[in-house]
């Protein structure tokens, strides 16, 4: 009796603690299926609609770009991710195998990024960025660089994967450089594939955190065909002002891509494993 | 071992990375300090030298006190409830129960979704006429200007940051939690001790590692939070949600003050750096050894 209790409160308390995560969005999504027969800011308010409509959607749809906006925060993501790849593990090699001249300078170099938050630094960068002309005014494609170059690499990801080529054996590459192989092949061949999880975890983290950035598009983005998800949801406030059905439907529908994301990626989240990886 | 690399490998790998932080890190980080001594109020292309003269400035701007006032009691706020709270959650999905999985995932839903999304769907909450205040009034009380009263703004804002982040911090913990021994809680169940003793003397001394890294992480992203004050308050009413990092948006890109929210820029910087370096120094030392 005693332990049925204590699972039953453990269970009320946990139920209670996922309501109060979902229950923001499930709010959302009723209001954006009320139609205009029904009153949003009725008392008591209704969580299932009477009115029920998916004119809010089809509605918001037409008048905003979503696929546009989602096909900008893919480009940007995708850039983000695959930079950060290839330039986290090219910068963590080195730092994990190689003996050089200024190494303690490069690492501690490195990181020292880690304290500079972006925040504190992006108006310098905002400067820089104007002045290598990579901004949408110049055209889509400067925009896209301009969007993904501050974030293209992270001191995250440099050591996250220097974690990793540490853990490779010696034995490895020595065979590899006995069987003839360059340092370019041995890392691309041979220790780029041993290193696939990091990459995985580090590909998976970028992309959540890219997909949400909503400072630095919000500064640079000067065209509406430029918007990120993010700055066009913001957008929506604008554009229909108090129409909150419109605006509900919007923000979910902008949802749903990182939704089905996270629901696929679940485990790289929630096992713990990867408890390093830091949100921007 | 062998040395199987030329002499200038390890630069040309370090090469693509050293450049971009470079351009988009270290000549930003010192460029901050030198715009912070120039006033640009007067001429965006001709900024005139002016010293110390916008750090003075800022010590005599009331709005810059009323902004680091509540960016510490964002803090202050924030930090306890998102050490606390997602210990509290994590110790309670540790538990050998069933749906573990599927509480995991509903609790971190807040953390992949968009801050804007989020600031959006706690505003239609915060509405003057919304379900908030459908509650305070049925349960008696005079509704509440949540995002409108200079009194609630803030506190309003904070609740959307500590509500994204539980599901984060709790995930950092239950990582730490798997560490523990069981054996020591066998123990404690052939004592009779309780589910608050048990966790008090057993759970939090051994990862209180854990508990002081997510003190520092959820400082610093509390030193920085813009977006929920941008979708939802715009810092107002009368500044009362305005916090650092928005002031200095707005002072830059609003005013086109770039020297004065320098400035400003700078004693983020040194707040923040304070925090990673306690960070790095005492809880992560392991992670970051040559």
């Amino acid at each position: 009796m005693k332990k049925f209790l204590e699972k039953f409160s453990i269970h009320f308390v946990l139920i209670a603690v996922s309501l109060l995560s979902i229950f923001p969005f499930i709010w959302l999504i009723s209001t954006s299926l009320k139609g205009p027969d029904e009153n949003i800011f009725a008392y008591p308010p209704t969580i299932i609609p009477t009115d029920f409509t998916w004119a809010n959607y089809t509605g918001v749809w037409d008048k905003v770009d979503f696929i546009g906006y989602f096909v900008n925060s893919m480009i940007v993501a995708g850039g983000t991710v695959l930079l950060n790849l290839i330039l986290s593990a090219m910068a963590g090699y080195p730092l994990a195998r190689m003996e050089f001249k200024g190494k303690k300078i490069a690492f501690f170099s490195i990181l020292a990024t880690i304290m500079i938050p972006f925040q504190a630094i992006m108006l310098p960068v905002y400067l820089i960025t104007l002045k290598l002309h990579l901004v949408d005014s110049v055209n889509n494609f400067a925009g896209y660089v301009g969007l993904i170059m501050p974030f293209a690499v992270s001191a995250f990801g440099i050591f996250l994967m220097r974690q990793a080529f540490l853990g490779i054996p010696r034995e490895m590459e020595e065979a590899a450089i006995v069987d003839g192989c360059t340092v370019w092949q041995l890392f691309t061949k041979v220790l780029i594939p041993m290193v696939k999880p990091s990459l995985a975890v580090l590909a998976i983290f970028t992309f959540i955190g890219s997909w949400g950035e909503f400072l630095w598009p919000s500064i640079v983005l000067t065209k509406e065909s430029m918007y990120t998800l993010p700055v066009g949801v913001n957008n929506l406030q604008g554009m229909f002002s108090s129409n909150w059905r419109f605006i509900a439907a919007g923000s979910i529908l902008s949802t749903i891509p990182i939704l089905i994301f996270f629901l696929c990626m679940q485990r790289y989240f929630i096992s713990g494993e990867n408890e390093g990886a830091v949100k921007g | 071992m062998f040395k199987y690399y030329g002499k200038y490998a390890p630069y040309l790998f370090l090469l693509p990375a050293g450049i971009v932080l470079l351009i988009f890190f270290f000549i930003p980080f010192f460029h901050t300090f030198v715009l912070s001594f120039q006033d640009y109020s007067t001429s965006i292309y001709h900024p005139a030298w002016v010293g110390l003269q916008n750090y003075i400035k800022l010590l005599h701007n009331p709005v810059f006190y009323k902004v680091m006032l509540n960016t510490f009691i964002y803090l202050f706020v924030a930090v306890p409830f998102l050490v606390i709270f997602p210990l509290f959650v994590a110790i309670l999905i540790n538990q050998k129960i069933r749906g573990v999985t599927l509480y995991k995932i509903l609790i971190y839903l807040p953390v992949i979704v968009s801050i804007v999304v989020a600031a959006i769907a706690f505003k239609w909450l915060y509405a003057d006429q919304g379900i908030l205040n459908y509650i305070v009034t049925s349960m008696g009380f005079q509704s509440i200007g949540w995002l409108t009263d200079p009194d609630w703004a803030l506190y309003s804002v904070i609740w959307v940051t500590i509500w994204k982040g539980i599901g984060y911090y709790m995930i950092i913990y239950l990582a730490a939690l798997m560490s523990v021994p069981k054996e020591l809680y066998e123990a404690c169940d052939i004592d009779g001790a309780n589910f608050f003793t048990k966790h008090l003397t057993v759970t939090i001394p051994h990862i209180m590692p854990t508990i002081a890294l997510v003190t520092t992480i959820s400082a610093i992203s509390a030193m920085k939070v813009f977006a929920e004050i941008y979708v939802m308050t715009k810092g107002g009413p009368l500044n009362s949600s305005k916090t650092i990092v928005y002031y200095i948006y707005e002072r830059a890109f609003e005013n086109l003050d770039l020297g004065y929210a320098s400035a400003m820029a700078v004693v983020l910087l040194i707040i923040v750096m304070a925090f990673s370096l306690i960070n790095i120094f005492c809880f992560e030392r392991n992670k970051y050894q040559l």
